[in-house]
């Protein structure tokens, strides 16, 4: 039996149906949450993607992390079942306090699409088992709030403790140390800026190298005892 | 009605005031709103009984005599609510009052098209692509309020274009904006061009959807009034086409989406029905404002409440507001309709009823209902958190065959009773006089061909690195990264290339592919040309990518229609367009006229931006543009199909090096650009091409270099015997004439490639080779660029006038 793989829709979440897909094409099972239903059905795991949740009027994510559906994400993460936030859900995982951090607009204050290179760190992830430290991969970014900020002590607590998952090449928003994704203190939360789902086919995407944090995620399902 | 309208969602309603109805005698009719002051109502026994009150109809933009045509309608004087309604529905931009004669042809001329399920005077024209699917698609123009504010013009512009979209009953799935502005380092350029990049993305990438293409022209012509056009496409299953019909009699009118406030009053008929002058400042309250999340939102309950069939018609709310929805619906019916215009859910509770009807809040959508499924409807708005409300019913069409009476009340005083058909359709139409400009002729004898021309190898190289650093054919990355192109996963191709590609079925691969064209320059030098060579352009541009052409839309920017200079021009346009349309053999489905560009007594360049739609059966077949890394070691083949002419005038050369525009634009032939479509369709179907290039602006010189860099993969070229001599060279790389792409062909398929042409009798030249090791463009026996000296000027232009981006911290 494939992973359930859970993907939670907000009002104004937009890249649902792309991670959904992602989770497909690695061989996964995807499972739509809705944000009002605080029922996980059962999910291995769950994905928070990208958009712009309650238009982002507030603040990136801010309302987000009160839906009904992310009491049980928070308790479940707790509970150490594996979390991954893309953009938005990023936002939203440092915004429930799931992740150190937060996310802020663009140093150069625009929106921002590029293919981005990437060097990923923290490989011992249930979201990036599948690559290997040092691994340069190329994913989109996209979004005008990605500029990753914390104080000096978290961020150096998140270097010595190995909790950087990738870093920028030719840092596009100003992220503090050149910072795209991070994981909490369990490893089992993760959050990433770029867009993996849109990095798994050839055809729509600029390379397949975002397919990993999918098929990553099915794997450690898979070995994970029962 | 049987259920009753206060079943609205729970605080979405605002209960209907039991205020007494106006009594006989009572000569001013009063009624409280919402607490607010007592406010003066006009009604229509007022009206009835006050035959002579002084009216302000020209100030509202209307006519003498049309004013007079209005109280022969009613038979009376139009109350005050009425009279809005008129002169907004009148206006030029709803009534299309001076293009209607023209326009026609687009209908007369058309081609047959089997495909064709939704034609010119639906919302949007809809096509078949398969058995199963349909595609939608329209342009549109919001260039007055993009001028007055740049970011919620912008913004708004393309929320009207994907309600027109998703009102056929289709997923939008991608936009694109053709975009116009002035001298790029003149200061208003630096204060327009980022506004309004910013909000066509900050409105679509909050909406999810990708922006797929689009252009960015600068010209001083657009100074005072820059052109933002707005284009979305959308995708349905064929049973699931929308009408706007308020078919019916009982049927439930239900306002879905945002509350209305007082933006945007009588935008279209101020703002886009008058040139700028410096009062264009005081219009800032009339440019609407934005909100995509209540949008993103609207465009998810209405695919569900389609989806289950719970819709009997449905029409956006855009220009002119409710006015123009109600009496639109109730009109392609024949029905009647009666609207409690207080149960509509205001802002500002101390709106009048002139105001709610005039109001173009946006994000709001008008459903006509079944009553017994209202409490499904109202439970799917509810699911998304979309206000919806009850504001009326459907009423019975008059006896013998007359239409209904669209009949709103205000707090029981009625306000408006008129026949919805006198708004919607029988608005005045002119035949305005039309001249050809006197100057035209002297434009015409000023040929650019005569222009000093570069002749060196050295002139040449120079000539290529400015050519690329203008502001027209320099990389446009500033403002396209601020757009999301990857976003629902579908994108397949996106700027820069020719066109962009959405797939649309993931199973069969099946997708479309859509581009937007318009040169102001051509058509200026000659009108009827210039909208031919625009269609050629969009044509070919889809073609190029593999896709067939099937469908063609249109925005007609243009001056005032009172100059009869102006109207010439746009007749020229209209006939140039149709006639191109009905020899390419795809029809017109639907477009947009924009009249009144012009600051003061100049006219912008006549610009009609045509886009052109096509099908494509396995997107895995698309050619992209750039040169991919060779498959030989000698390189792949570069072939240039179509002839290179002598043809300068109105071309981006004659522009940027000498300030100069005359002459007579490139000659079109669209039967070649026919044939060259068929050799570029049955190439990708074959996999005989690895990578094409349409050429446009800047001719072969700009194609080479743009293939080049897309990928990083160098060429060497080599001009043919009879482009040798003297300024030969020069011609080959910057002549602007039309029918031309650049095909890449691997090695070994040369031979079935040019025997495909042959069939076509499309002439075709080997140019040159790909190089995957120079890094260079070499022309032979002319100069070498390396490609690290090409990006360097192609890229530095726009972040230069409008802002390096910072990098790392």
């Amino acid at each position: 039996m494939s992973a359930r793989i859970g993907v939670v829709t907000f009002p104004g979440s937009l890249d649902d149906g792309d991670a959904a897909r992602a989770v497909r094409i690695a061989g996964g099972e995807p499972v739509r949450l809705w944000h009002a239903d605080p029922d996980l059905h059962g999910v291995d795991a769950v994905i928070l993607p990208g958009g712009f949740s309650y238009g982002d009027y507030l603040r990136c994510g801010a309302i987000a992390r009160f839906a009904p559906v992310m009491e049980s994400i928070v308790d479940a993460a707790r509970g150490g079942m594996p979390v991954l936030g893309i953009c938005n859900g990023f936002q939203i995982l440092c915004e429930a306090h799931l992740l150190p951090g937060a996310l802020t607009r663009n140093q150069h204050l625009h929106f921002r699409t590029r293919d981005q290179l990437l060097r990923m760190e923290a490989v011992n992830t249930p979201f990036t088992n599948n690559y290997v430290a040092g691994q340069e991969v190329l994913i989109p970014v996209k979004h005008g709030e990605g500029r990753y900020v914390a104080d000096q002590r978290t961020l150096d607590e998140l270097e010595a403790t190995g909790r950087i998952v990738a870093r920028y090449i030719g840092n596009p928003n100003g992220s503090m140390r050149d910072i795209a994704g991070v994981t909490n203190e369990a490893g089992n939360v993760v959050g990433l800026m770029p867009h993996p789902e849109h990095a798994v086919d050839l055809l729509t995407g600029p390379s397949v190298d975002g397919l990993g944090f999918f098929t990553s995620i099915l794997k450690h399902v898979a070995g994970a005892p029962a | 009605m049987t259920t009753h309208p206060e079943t609205a969602a729970p605080g979405a309603a605002r209960s209907a005031s039991a205020a007494a109805p106006a009594g006989a005698g009572n000569d001013r009719a009063r009624t409280a709103t919402g607490g607010g002051p007592t406010v003066f109502v006009d009604t229509v026994e007022r009206a009835a009984a006050t035959p002579d009150e002084f009216q302000p109809y020209t100030e509202l933009g209307l006519r003498d005599d049309e004013y007079e045509r209005i109280r022969q309608i009613l038979g009376r004087r139009p109350t005050q609510s009425e009279l809005a309604m008129y002169s907004i529905m009148w206006s030029e931009h709803c009534s299309y009052k001076s293009s209607k004669v023209h326009l026609r042809q687009f209908a007369e001329k058309a081609p047959r098209s089997d495909r064709l399920l939704a034609g010119i005077g639906a919302n949007a024209g809809v096509v078949r692509v398969s058995d199963r699917l349909a595609v939608t698609f329209k342009v549109e123009s919001h260039n007055h309020p993009s001028f007055v504010e740049p970011y919620q013009g912008a913004a708004t512009g393309v929320g009207g274009i994907v309600r027109d979209i998703l009102a056929m009953g289709a997923r939008p799935v991608a936009v694109m904006d053709p975009l116009r502005f002035g001298a790029a380092d003149h200061p208003d350029t630096a204060r327009v061009l980022p506004g309004v990049v910013a909000g066509i993305g900050g409105y679509g990438n909050c909406l999810g959807l990708p922006n797929i293409g689009g252009e960015v022209v600068f010209d001083p012509c657009y100074q005072g009034n820059p052109l933002v056009n707005a284009l979305c496409v959308g995708v349905l299953p064929i049973d699931r086409l929308q009408n706007k019909a308020a078919a019916g009699p009982g049927n439930v009118v239900v306002l879905l989406g945002a509350k209305t406030g007082r933006d945007g009053i009588g935008g279209v008929s101020v703002l886009a029905s008058a040139a700028f002058d410096e009062s264009s400042a005081q219009h800032r309250p009339s440019v609407q404002v934005g909100d995509p999340f209540t949008e993103k939102l609207l465009i998810e309950a209405c695919l569900e409440l389609y989806d289950a069939g719970l819709v009997v018609g449905i029409q956006d709310l855009g220009g002119a507001g409710l006015t123009c929805a109600l009496s639109e619906t109730a009109a392609a019916a024949g029905t009647g309709m009666r609207i409690w215009l207080e149960r509509v859910p205001l802002r500002e509770p101390s709106m009048e009823p002139h105001e709610i009807l005039a109001s173009e809040s946006q994000e709001r959508m008008l459903l006509i209902v079944a009553p017994e499924h209202l409490d499904a409807v109202l439970a799917v708005a509810e699911k998304w958190g979309v206000p919806a409300t009850a504001i009326g019913e459907v009423t019975p069409p008059g006896p013998d065959g007359q239409s209904g009476r669209l009949v709103i009340t205000w707090h029981g005083h009625t306000v408006v009773d008129v026949p919805p058909g006198s708004l919607a359709d029988d608005g005045p139409v002119y035949a305005r006089p039309m001249r050809e400009p006197a100057d035209r002729i002297l434009l015409q004898a000023d040929r650019a061909e005569t222009l000093p021309r570069p002749s060196t190898p050295e002139e040449l190289r120079e000539t290529v690195l400015r050519m690329i650093a203008s502001p027209n054919l320099c990389d446009k990355t500033w403002v396209t990264e601020q757009y999301d192109r990857y976003v629902l996963g579908n994108t397949v191709l996106a700027q820069p290339e020719d066109a962009g590609m959405i797939r649309i079925d993931e199973e069969s691969g099946l997708g479309v592919a859509v581009s937007v064209d318009g040169n102001g320059r051509y058509a200026r030098l000659d009108p009827y040309q210039g909208a031919r060579l625009a269609l050629a352009e969009a044509y070919r541009n889809v073609a190029v990518t593999g896709a067939e052409p099937i469908a063609v839309t249109n925005c007609l920017n243009f001056g005032s229609p009172e100059d009869p200079g102006v109207m010439w021009q746009f007749a020229e346009a209209v006939r140039g367009l149709a006639d191109g349309c009905a020899e390419l053999g795809i029809p017109v489905t639907g477009g947009n006229v924009s009249f009144y560009n012009q600051t003061g007594a100049v006219a912008i360049h006549p610009t009609p931006i045509v886009g052109v739609l096509g099908v494509i059966d396995d997107v895995r077949r698309r050619i992209p543009m750039g040169f991919p890394a060779p498959t030989h070691p000698e390189g792949d083949l570069i072939f240039l199909l179509g002839e290179t002419r002598t043809e300068l005038s109105g071309s981006e050369w004659a522009w940027v090096t000498h300030g100069h525009l005359g002459g007579e634009p490139p000659r079109v032939d669209l039967a070649r650009e026919r044939a060259l479509a068929q050799v570029m369709i049955a190439a990708a179907r074959d996999g005989l091409v690895s990578a094409a290039h349409d050429l446009s602006d800047g001719g072969l010189a700009q194609a080479l270099v743009e293939s080049c860099l897309r990928r990083n993969v160098g060429a060497r070229i080599e001009l043919p015997e009879e482009f040798r001599a003297e300024s030969m060279p020069f011609v080959y790389l910057f002549s602007e004439s039309a029918g031309r792409a650049i095909a890449v062909v691997p090695r070994g398929r040369e031979e079935a490639f040019t025997a495909l042409c042959a069939q076509h009798e499309v002439p075709v030249t080997w140019i040159g080779v790909t190089d995957g090791a120079s890094r260079a463009l070499e022309i032979t026996s002319q100069f070498t660029i390396s490609l690290d000296e090409l990006r360097a000027a192609f890229t530095a232009t726009l972040p230069k006038l409008f802002g390096g981006v910072a990098e790392a911290a």
